[in-house]
């Protein structure tokens, strides 16, 4: 599926300071009974968000589409639903000082940005979004750069994911050019017998 | 000619199978086995159908629900209507797409960690993925084996490839020998306490030490599946004799008459002795005890002898929070006695802990005694297979005459899609791999174990150091 194309965004921020938010606190297994990609966003952290004082339930913060968390964002769990119910709810970029592998590749196809910045820098936009509300924060793909009031920090990407997120590439298009490669590669792989299965089993 | 550079078990795998590299974009990676499950797979046979896609490799990818199955009364339909219907999705797509599947009244369901080596799917040298964190636990043969997302697969359905980058590599060496009552749970989540939860974060793991190299296949299996649990994606052990001993004759291992052959490539999948990795962590199994997890994450742990620690005497005042948040939501008081915890319900199962060793482990304690008064205690073997060799085993009767549930083949109460969940603030001794908050429920507290422990916890009502009975 093709993605909605990042370039920069300004936008108000949500601080959610908590280390190890793990995909089960993002969408919880009982709200993956769907067959379908979209609609998880009214279940984003739903457990978090039964605590009336959880950042979410501030109406200062609605409509705001940066999400700033603590490290190791996005552990456990494979499920796309956790990008997909972040993206639905309206998160286009996340800054954090650290993401789980996993979580990361499925937000590129999501289209949505992650973003790692040292510890320190992290705190400090939490710190000024906690105080401001809606203090602003761009998040800028074309130039690499974070900006929130007269601050500015770079941020390193992986360059094809950049790619992709500027043009909205869809990753299987991209593969699809390659398919004299991937038929080569088969024809080396029927030579041997590693790495195929005994169908008559 | 230049020679060639040493190169990991993980180097060796990824180089056999690039299809395509260029400098500065991801490889293209072939991949070998794709194993779909009902809850992740769903969006992307839609997506293929929507783009007018076809699988391009429908005899490499197998499918099988688990995650949502009921796991008693399988003749009538999931109680949950909505289940039901992916568990109807998974069949359609299957039949639809030409693929393998072993349905819900197949005696080969089960577990999709569980199936894949128990059919002698998995394989050494593979390169395996499935939309499920989890996929790390067939490393244990050998395999790079990781989880996906289902972009990602619907990225194999269509090219049979993945776009990715090399990890970086890390090796995690245990040496010496298990105390009595240790297990392999045990060692993966010494490890996990040792590094954290996100020191393996972008990295392959290899196992290694005398102590990985004398556990059995199944107790690989439970190591290398919790290697997600730090983060890392791959958990690998090098293929040796017990591997291969364990593959020959299963129905989708290599045939007889190209045996041999397969097991001398796949003796040559090995680290050369001269690589070196980005990381190394070295423990010592020795002084290892049974472990007990006491927060929300599978790095919360402290031996079975030891107490629930205490926030305010941690350095870090980020982990010192997160202890705090993590006691509050499981209830638990600072310094109190692991052993004085009680438990609503106990878990015996997962991909992590319900093949056969773990089952014979559990019944082992479960034998002659009986499960404590208010305890609900479950058993749901890995597979259909699994709980067939249980009950030729009698095991089934062992766990009957001491009050055991003893259920059907499913993920279960490991995520609780399914009926098998706990009630908000009910408390649970579980074998499977994760403590997140709710992920066994809404409210619910778990505490991850081995099958010895967590049976213990059944006959006592509270943690014991399963080493005294
Ligand atoms: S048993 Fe648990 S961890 Fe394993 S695949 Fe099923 S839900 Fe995932």
């Amino acid at each position: 599926m093709a993605i909605e194309a990042f370039k920069s965004l300004t936008s108000a921020a949500i601080p959610l300071d908590r280390p190890d938010i793990d995909t089960d606190q993002i969408i919880p297994a009982q709200y993956m009974k769907r067959i379908e990609r979209s609609g998880y966003g009214r279940y984003l952290f739903d457990a978090l968000r039964r605590d009336p004082d959880f950042v979410l339930n501030d109406a200062r913060y609605e409509g705001a589409k940066i999400l700033v968390a603590g490290r190791n964002f996005g552990c456990g769990s494979s499920r796309e639903h956790a990008p997909w119910a972040l993206e639905d709810y309206g998160i286009r970029a996340i800054i954090a000082p650290s993401f789980a592998d996993i979580f990361r590749n499925n937000c590129v196809n999501v289209g949505i940005v992650t973003i790692v910045l040292e510890e320190d820098t992290v705190k400090e936009l939490i710190e000024r979004s906690t105080t401001e509300p809606a203090a602003e924060i761009t998040v800028d793909l074309e130039r690499c750069e974070v900006r929130a009031g007269d601050d500015v920090w770079t941020f390193e990407v992986d360059a094809f994911h950049r790619e992709r997120l500027l043009k909205g590439l869809d990753h299987i298009d991209l593969t699809l050019q390659y398919e004299d490669a991937i038929a080569a590669h088969e024809r080396r792989r029927a030579r041997n017998h590693l790495g195929s299965l005994n169908h008559h089993g | 000619m230049a020679e060639e550079p040493p190169r990991t078990l993980v180097d060796k795998i990824w180089d056999a199978h690039v299809v395509r590299t260029v400098p500065d974009e991801p490889d293209l990676l072939y991949v070998d086995l794709h194993l779909a499950h009902e809850v992740t797979s769903p969006q992307a046979f839609e997506a293929l159908r929507l783009a007018k896609r076809q699988v391009r490799r429908p005899d490499l990818t197998v499918a099988v629900p688990d995650h949502n199955v009921p796991t008693r009364n399988r003749h009538l339909p999931a109680s949950d209507p909505v289940s039901q219907k992916q568990i109807e999705t998974l069949r359609h797509n299957a039949r639809e797409n030409g693929l393998l599947l072993f349905d819900i009244d197949d005696v080969r369901q089960g577990i999709v960690h569980v199936i894949g080596p128990e059919q002698g799917l998995t394989q050494p040298g593979m390169v395996i993925v499935c939309g499920d964190s989890h996929t790390s636990t067939h490393g244990a043969f050998g395999a790079l084996a990781f989880g996906i997302g289902t972009s990602e697969v619907e990225h194999v359905l269509a090219t049979q490839t993945l776009q990715q980058r090399r990890p970086k590599s890390m090796a995690v060496r245990v040496d010496g020998d298990l105390p009595p009552g240790v297990t392999p749970k045990d060692v993966i989540l010494a490890i996990i306490n040792t590094v954290g939860v996100d020191g393996g974060t972008g990295h392959a793991v290899e196992y290694g030490g005398r102590t990985v190299e004398r556990m059995s296949v199944e107790g690989r299996m439970t190591v290398c599946n919790m290697t997600i649990e730090f983060g890392a994606r791959a958990g690998l052990v090098a293929p040796d004799d017990e591997t291969f001993a364990y593959l020959e004759g299963r129905p989708f291992a290599p045939d007889p008459e190209v045996w041999d052959e397969a097991v001398s490539l796949w003796r040559e999948l090995r680290t050369d002795p001269d690589a070196t990795f980005d990381k190394v962590v070295s423990i010592d199994a020795s002084c290892m005890a049974p472990y007990v997890t006491w927060g929300t994450t599978p790095a919360q742990s402290v031996r079975v002898d030891e107490a629930v620690p205490d926030p305010e005497k941690m350095d870090d005042p980020t982990e010192a929070a997160a202890a705090q948040r993590a006691l509050d939501y499981m209830s638990l008081e600072p310094d109190m006695p692991i052993t004085d915890i009680p438990v609503d319900v106990v878990f015996i199962g997962s991909c992590t802990n319900s093949r056969i060793e773990d089952l014979r482990a559990a019944a082992d304690v479960a034998r002659g005694r009986h499960v404590a008064p208010g305890v609900t205690a479950l058993v749901v073997p890995g597979s259909g297979l699994v709980r067939a060799q249980a009950e030729e085993e009698g095991l089934d009767e062992i766990f009957g005459e001491a009050g055991f549930e003893w259920r059907e083949a499913g993920c279960s109460m490991c995520l609780a899609m399914n009926d098998d969940v706990l009630a908000p603030g009910q408390r649970s001794a579980s074998t499977s791999n994760r403590n997140f908050q709710g992920r066994q429920g809404p409210g619910g507290r778990t505490h991850l174990v081995s099958p010895a422990r967590a049976a213990a916890a059944a006959v006592h009502g509270h943690f014991t150091d399963v080493r005294e009975i």
